[in-house]
């Protein structure tokens, strides 16, 4: 099927067989619940659909359907999920593995409906797993593994998979979809580690003294962790039965023998793909590393490509104010120790495009062994 | 039915750790003896999430589930909506404050009353935020004394009258709307119970002396909720689908000044204050029941 990234998210949803659907519209994620609708009333699904009157309701009523022991999805995007962020801690403490794409958009002010990664990102500390996609059939897929990674006994945790407004979320690209019975065989029904019954009562989320937070703490830590494992595990059952190779954590393109290694997300990878192989003609020894995982960090592949490599750029599309981009702020924790240089390149703020020209200037600065860290590209009136 | 007809066994238990005097627990544990075994119940923040237990106690004999303080009404819906989905029966069951309905609440009311959600949604009104120390919310009433309104030098209390959330609730002409006291014990029973019967979207609305909040002694929680439908500070009715279907009048209706003379919230009225408070009274009984009280 030739679709936007908001119908593969949709689609993804349906094929998961999703019982609780409560969701919230917000451009550019609206047409993901428009879709949903559709399904829910041609009768494609019986699903529950609840069009609440808030994203902070959505997020609430998929915690408590989910506690009741279905699965349930929900999207949102941008300013969307800033009014969800005091549930998504609820959600990944209960342990409750609900799956959420967002579409990354700006968060006001100004208020803007493009492109950045600054909604999802401040969420690093909601106990979420994070993933981004560089392409629509990387969305509906990642919607499928979401759900088979995130309710494993071993992780029980939620899954956001991110998509850039527009670049995907409005754009049509061929996805190969796989049958709802072929999506059955790999992810089987919903079986919660527990529920509200009636049959057989339980308190969750009580009122509960110091004696025992830290210890839930360290569990949801260490299911994070345990994550890493399960997400390789599911990729490569993924790849058996469709056929499509999502290789765990990250991509490594061309990193092999590389010197120059740029560390992408999003959308941006396909473009920065590009300029590597047009390098790479030239002679030039560079590679890409493409993040597919924001949480879990992917701080061991890091290190493996960093070990020959003459110098590091991430790429990052949000800011942390005072600091630098996030993923160059967990780049650099990662490669704690390591001496070879760590660049940060902050382009496409606010939507704007991020060119092969402006990838290949990172190269450049890579090349150049420039000092400083942090370049700001396309900046106007501020020289880098 | 009487009170004493209930069953003895509630399954909201004793050992729970409320204030000596607090009617709340009575409401709870009254309704809980209603609804039955096929209920979840939902507590946002406030002093029942608190009181009816710190883990690993708890006072509850049903599922339970807390999730935050102003998502009441949403997490009622995805409690119903999953159980729906699942084919089986189950009384979805709200417990909220004031502050959690009338304040922080209201947007997640609202709109699942308006989608006619098929959950109880119980509103136990003290009149402030009393878990985090009696601080002022909409349903505080005029001239009370609390730690956001204090009685000052400059400005004696609350400058606001208390907003008509019942009437709120009647507007959204959701199945059934009801406001009970724990003082009219056999109101309350037949009420809980038509809730019980009733699918779709229903609203209980209890006031809830509080001695802490309001300052009384904690033996006369009962005289107080009495007072306060003999006054017409609280008046008790039922509508359904936004209809005035039942309406008690008190045969007796006494003085606003009578109601809050044992609370020491109100110790600092002026007779000004009082008049105004009454004047508010007088108003909300005129439009229930179209006269002026004799
Ligand atoms: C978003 C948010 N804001 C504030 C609080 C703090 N808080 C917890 S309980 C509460 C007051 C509850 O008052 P009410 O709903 O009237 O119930 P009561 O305690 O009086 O029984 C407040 C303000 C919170 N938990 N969450
Ligand atoms: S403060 Fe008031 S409402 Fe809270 S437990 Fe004490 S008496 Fe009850």
């Amino acid at each position: 099927m030739v679709v936007t990234g908001d119908y593969a998210s949709a689609y993804g949803a349906l094929l998961c067989d999703v019982d609780v659907v409560a969701a919230y519209p917000i451009t550019p994620q609206t047409l993901i619940v428009e879709e949903f609708s559709n399904f829910v009333n041609d009768g494609i699904t019986d699903a529950e659909l609840i069009m609440v009157e808030s994203e902070h309701s959505a997020m609430s009523a998929c915690i408590a359907a989910q506690a009741c022991g279905v699965r349930t999805f929900t999207a949102t995007s941008s300013q969307g999920l800033a009014l969800m962020h005091e549930m998504l801690f609820i959600a990944s403490a209960l342990r409750l593995p609900i799956v959420m794409p967002v579409v990354n958009r700006t968060l006001a002010a100004p208020i803007g409906i493009w492109c950045e990664h600054n909604d999802s990102m401040p969420e690093r500390d909601a106990g979420w797993l994070q993933m981004s996609c560089e392409d629509n059939q990387e969305v509906l897929d990642m919607i499928i593994m979401a759900y088979k990674i995130g309710e494993r006994k071993d992780v029980l945790l939620p899954v956001m998979p991110c998509l850039d407004a527009f670049i995907l979320s409005h754009t049509v690209e061929p996805v190969d979809a796989p049958s709802s019975d072929e999506v059955a065989e790999f992810l089987p029904k919903y079986n919660p580690y527990a529920e509200l019954d009636p049959e057989k009562p339980m308190a969750i989320g009580t009122f509960t003294p110091p004696e025992y937070i830290q210890e839930l703490r360290y569990q949801q830590h260490v299911a994070m962790e345990r994550a890493k494992k399960a997400i390789k595990e599911v990729t490569e059952e993924f790849y058996k039965k469709f056929g499509r190779n999502y290789y765990g954590l990250v991509e490594e393109y061309r990193c092999d023998d590389a010197d120059y290694i740029l560390v992408t997300n999003g959308t941006v990878t396909g473009t920065a793909r590009e300029v590597v192989d047009e390098l790479r003609n030239k002679g030039k020894k560079v590679g890409l590393l493409k993040l597919r995982f924001y949480r879990p960090f992917p701080a061991e592949e890091l290190r493996k490509v960093a070990e020959n490599a003459e110098a590091i750029g991430i790429y990052d599309r949000a800011i942390s104010y005072g600091v630098g981009g996030p993923l160059f702020i967990e780049a650099r924790n990662a490669l704690y120790g390591y001496t070879l240089p760590v660049y940060n390149f902050l382009a496409g703020l606010g939507g704007r495009d991020v060119t092969k020209k402006d990838v290949e200037k990172m190269f450049e600065i890579m090349m150049e062994k420039r000092k400083g860290e942090i370049y700001w590209l396309n900046t106007r009136g501020v020289k880098i | 039915m009487n009170i004493k007809d209930l069953p003895e066994e509630s399954l909201f238990t004793p050992g729970h750790t409320a204030c000596a005097g607090c009617a709340a627990p009575a409401i709870v544990r009254n309704m809980m003896k209603i609804f039955g075994k096929d209920t979840i119940v939902y507590t946002p923040a406030n002093c029942l999430l608190v009181f009816s237990g710190t883990y690993p106690h708890l006072a509850w004999k049903v599922p339970y589930l807390h999730e935050a303080f102003e998502n009441t009404a949403a997490c009622l819906s995805g409690i119903a909506r999953a159980y729906k989905k699942k084919g089986k029966k189950v009384i979805a069951v709200g417990f909220a404050g004031d502050g959690g309905t009338y304040d922080i609440g209201i947007q997640a009311l609202s709109g699942a009353a308006e989608r006619n959600e098929d959950v109880i949604y119980v509103c136990y009104d003290n009149e402030a935020y009393m878990n985090t120390g009696i601080q002022r919310s909409g349903a505080t009433p005029y001239g009370a004394d609390t730690t956001t309104t204090p009685a000052g030098r400059k400005i004696l209390g609350k400058l606001e009258h208390k907003k008509d959330m019942a009437e709120i609730m009647r507007a959204h002409e959701v199945p059934y709307v009801a406001t009970m006291s724990i003082s009219h014990q056999k109101d309350f029973i037949e009420k809980t119970k038509k809730a019980k019967e009733i699918s779709g979207f229903r609203y209980l609305h209890v006031l809830s002396p509080c001695p802490t909040g309001w300052r009384f002694d904690p033996s006369k929680s009962i005289e107080m909720a009495r007072k306060a439908v003999e006054s017409g500070m609280w008046t008790l009715y039922e509508a359904e689908y936004g209809e005035i279907t039942n309406i008690y009048k008190p045969k007796k209706k006494i003085p606003v000044e009578e109601y809050i003379k044992g609370q020491g919230r109100f110790r600092h009225l002026t007779p000004e204050m009082i008049k105004a408070l009454q004047d508010w009274v007088d108003r909300k009984w005129k439009k229930l029941y179209g006269e002026l009280p004799q």
